[in-house]
């Protein structure tokens, strides 16, 4: 296997890391913004926007336990530095996880005079974990550290970041549900398109002024040429979007898919984006995929599952979403 | 300023103590499950459904639980512990990965199915689904206990610049003690969810529910537990033998042996002393722990004056140690005289019920309590002669893992009530279900729709 050598190694898992990580992104994504945006006036709506992501959310909650184990696999030095820094931030990820997963499961098995105080701790876990993944994701771009700066910029992306997984959610949910709550899927679609259109435009003005080689990245033909087209598909994207959610819902139930379509495109530009301002660092400015990997034969041992095993992941995968196909009914325990 | 080495083994202890809970629970729950499901399948007789509907719901809280938690293990060893993975990263690095590829992927997706589609998919497939679920914890056991026992007794690889590199992966998968490990582990499980299924089914009788399945269950759990309680004791006494092997100065702590001694007593009760280097009030009978670990009435035991300073705390080790083992026989004994009295007049005394169900969580106590033997009787090292646990710890402040540490339990205290009381009462809710009519004639045409007349709330 001598054409694998480090370097490949270290480039393939990175990113299959970044592939993990805009997996987990899209995909549990879509579930923390159904929570975040749970409707609590109305509870057959919240049953059937839960029982839209019940068989899901678990499968996609897995893409983040991949993603955080490839790091630690792959990169134990950066692993620890990007957590070291992130400690705080990273426990109440988790402690936002906990609640949303456990309310998910208790809110169907308790008495029903209790069913709407786990509902809250749903909605109330989902924005925890959704804010607290926004926020770590701004003090990484802003080179994991901590200043008035950099925290009013985290806050900033952490706003943004539940914009977009409301966004991606409502999307969702426009194609998995129909009648009274499409409408209002369709709404708050709206409304989180144009608040996640405002944030990426902010953060890509403010990235390049305060990252110097970003700054380079962007701007320094002939790639700059060509990377161009990512951000141009992305606001692309979002005018289509835009002029699709004016005409939903459609008879038939036509394109009811097509916001959930466009939203995947949009998380895919911003994260591409993202992922080439800071290539080949894997902690800004301060260690390289090619510094920070693991030994050879540990990265090829993995290597040579991952190639067998994540094909049958997909198989499996596509077979559970084929089962679940159309749109939600009230989800029964069978 | 707080010292972030307690603090964080503390953080761990804790952590891992509420995720192993869950598997504990889920890892045999499923096989169960499947059987429910595959005598449903058989027979086509309600009773499996029930059985299999109720405790599906079981499962389902207990997998979720036991995945949030596991998020949070995955993080902790690079936050708390980056030394772990700087040292020998190389072995736990694969295993850890292919524990993820192999099994969590395949029992999360497979969750879904067997929870929501019974009436999505066809049948066989749903039972699959139950299956692979089963198969996937299982998995999950498997590799994670195959890093827990290289961490207790570490083979096929060689130290270049104080990192692990491995050099002989079969060797590293079966290591010495990973045979003994596993099955004790496994058992463990299954003797966890036997006294679950045995507690929550006495009680749904003592409250008076007359249905069938309660009964059923009750019988199916008991009768396993009589085979598994003497296996899990044989399979102990086994894995207490590989450790003498391999790790003397943790057996010397587990039972109370100060000074290297020829016939040494099985100590059963004792309040050992550090200080003196004795066991104080001891009840002890002679020569019974040569014995059992020798084979020897006069065999020889290493005392942990042999190891000063490389022995691990003593008391801990030593009253978990009694703590598991003695619930161990008290399972034995309420298996056997449960079973014998189901056998012989089909029904249990109303003591019986009252002590299965003061026993419903007992399997948990018994495995934490293995676990601290194991792991504290390990220190100070996290992986044995290789790597000191205070070499591998975090430099976070002490104050914010005190943080994290405060939040956490907190957590874990209101999340632990709220599982047990949804148990209690979805038992109590299942209660008043009406039994379906066992004279249905109907019955046998549900093997063509098999959600018709199955189809109640439960
Ligand atoms: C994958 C590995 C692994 C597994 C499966 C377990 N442990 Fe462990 N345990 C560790 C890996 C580890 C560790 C990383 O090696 C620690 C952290 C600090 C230390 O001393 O060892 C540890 C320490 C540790 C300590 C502190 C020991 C001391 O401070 O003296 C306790 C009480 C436990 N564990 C308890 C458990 C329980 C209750 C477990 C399961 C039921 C368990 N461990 C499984
Ligand atoms: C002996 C100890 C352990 C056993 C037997 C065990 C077993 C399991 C099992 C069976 C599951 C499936 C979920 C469930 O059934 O509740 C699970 C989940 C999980 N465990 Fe553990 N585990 C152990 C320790 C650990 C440790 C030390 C880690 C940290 C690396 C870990 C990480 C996880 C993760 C991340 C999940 C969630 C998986 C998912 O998303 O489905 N576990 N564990
Ligand atoms: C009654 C006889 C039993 C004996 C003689 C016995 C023996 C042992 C020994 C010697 C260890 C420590 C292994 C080490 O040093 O690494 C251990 C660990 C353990 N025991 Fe037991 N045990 C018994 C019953 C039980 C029961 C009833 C349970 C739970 C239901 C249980 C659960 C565990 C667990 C989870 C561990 C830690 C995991 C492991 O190392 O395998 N044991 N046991």
């Amino acid at each position: 296997m001598s054409w694998l050598t480090a370097e490949h190694l270290a480039l393939i898992f990175g990113s299959l890391t970044a592939f993990s990580i805009l997996l987990y992104a899209i995909l549990d994504g879509y579930d923390l913004g159904v929570g975040i945006t749970l409707p609590m006036h109305n509870e057959p709506w919240r049953d059937t926007a839960i029982a839209s992501i019940g068989p899901f959310w678990d499968a996609n909650e897995t893409w983040l336990v991949l993603a955080v184990g490839l790091l630690l696999v792959a990169f134990p030095k950066a692993h620890s530095a990007i957590l070291h820094v992130l400690y705080l931030p990273a426990a109440l990820l988790l402690i936002g996880l906990i609640l949303r997963g456990v309310a998910f499961d208790f809110r169907a098995k308790v008495k029903a005079n209790r069913k709407a105080r786990w509902d809250y701790t749903f909605k109330a876990g989902s924005l925890l974990a959704t804010f607290s993944q926004g926020f770590m994701l701004g003090i990484y771009v802003m080179g994991l550290q901590y200043n008035t700066g950099s925290i009013i910029f985290a806050c900033f992306s952490g706003l943004c970041v539940t914009a977009a997984y409301a966004m991606i959610g409502n999307a969702w949910l426009i194609g998995k549900t129909s009648g009274e709550l499409q409408l209002h899927a369709i709404k708050q679609c709206k409304i989180a398109g144009v608040l996640t259109l405002s944030g990426i435009l902010a953060v890509s003005a403010i990235n390049p002024l305060v990252n110097a080689n970003v700054f380079q990245v962007w701007t320094e033909p002939p790639m700059a040429y060509v990377f161009a087209a990512i951000p141009l598909l992305c606001f692309a994207m979002f005018v289509i979007g835009y002029l699709a959610l004016k005409r939903l819902p459609l008879p038939k139930d036509h394109g009811a898919w097509l916001p959930f379509f466009i939203c995947n495109i949009i998380f895919i530009c911003s994260f591409l984006g993202l992922a080439l301002s800071f290539y080949p660092f894997i902690v800004p400015n301060q260690l390289t995929l090619y510094q920070a990997a693991s030994s050879r034969e540990s990265l090829l041992i993995i290597f040579w599952g991952a190639v067998v095993v994540i094909p049958v992941i997909a198989a499996y995968t596509a077979v559970a979403y084929y089962a679940f196909r159309g749109k939600a009914d009230n989800l029964k325990y069978y | 300023m707080l010292d972030t080495l307690i603090l964080s083994r503390i953080q761990f202890a804790a952590n891992i103590s509420f995720h192993i809970l869950f598997p504990t629970i889920t890892i045999a729950l499923g096989w169960l499950l499947f059987y429910f499901k595959v005598r449903f399948d058989i027979s086509t007789h309600p009773v499996w459904m029930r059985a299999y509907r109720f405790w599906v719901k079981v499962f389902a809280l207990t997998f979720a639980l036991g995945v949030v938690s596991g998020i949070t293990m995955s993080f902790q060893f690079g936050t708390n512990w980056p030394g772990f993975m700087e040292s020998i990263g190389n072995i736990a690095g694969p295993l850890l990965a292919y524990e993820i590829l192999t099994a969590f992927f395949l029992e999360a997706t497979m969750l879904g199915i067997m929870l929501f589609g019974f009436n999505k998919v066809p049948r066989w497939a749903h039972t699959l689904a139950t299956f692979l679920v089963a198969l996937g914890t299982t998995f999950s056991a498997f590799w994670i206990i195959v890093l827990n026992s290289w961490m207790h007794t570490p083979a096929g690889f060689e130290m270049r610049d104080g990192v692990a590199h491995a050099t002989d992966w079969f060797a590293i998968i079966f290591n010495p003690s990973f045979p003994y490990r596993f099955t004790h582990m496994l058992i463990a499980s299954a003797l966890t969810v036997s006294f679950l299924v045995a507690g929550i089914s006495a009680y749904r009788i003592l409250r008076g529910d007359n249905k069938k399945a309660p009964r059923l269950t009750l019988k199916t759990a008991l009768l396993s537990a009589a085979i598994l309680a003497p296996t899990q004791a044989v399979v102990g006494d086994f894995h207490g033998l590989n450790t003498l092997e391999h790790q003397p100065q943790k057996v010397a702590a587990m039972e109370g042996i100060w000074h290297t001694q020829r016939g040494a007593p099985l100590v059963l009760f004792a309040i050992p002393d550090q200080e003196t280097q004795q066991n104080r009030f001891a009840i002890e009978i002679p020569k019974l722990a040569s014995l059992i670990l020798t084979h020897d009435a006069n065999g020889e035991l290493k005392g942990l004056n042999e190891f000063v300073g490389k022995h691990p705390p003593v008391a801990p080790v030593f009253y978990s140690f009694r703590v598991m083992v003695g619930i161990g026989m008290l399972m034995l004994l309420m298996a056997w005289w449960s079973s014998y009295r189901l056998l012989r007049y089909n029904s249990l005394s109303p003591l019986q019920l009252k002590i299965l169900i003061g026993m419903t969580f007992s399997g948990w106590v018994a495995t934490l309590a293995g676990w601290y033997v194991t792991e504290i009787g390990r220190q100070p090292y996290l992986v044995y002669g290789i790597l000191k646990t205070r070499d591998a710890v975090t430099t976070v402040p002490g104050e914010h893992v005190a943080l994290t540490l405060v939040m956490y339990l907190v957590l874990y205290a209101v999340l632990l009530t709220a599982y047990i009381k949804t148990l209690f009462w979805l038992a109590n809710r299942a209660v008043e279900v009406e039994e379906y009519d066992l004279t249905l004639p109907g019955l046998a045409e549900s093997r063509a729709k098999p959600s018709a007349p199955t189809g109640a709330s439960l």
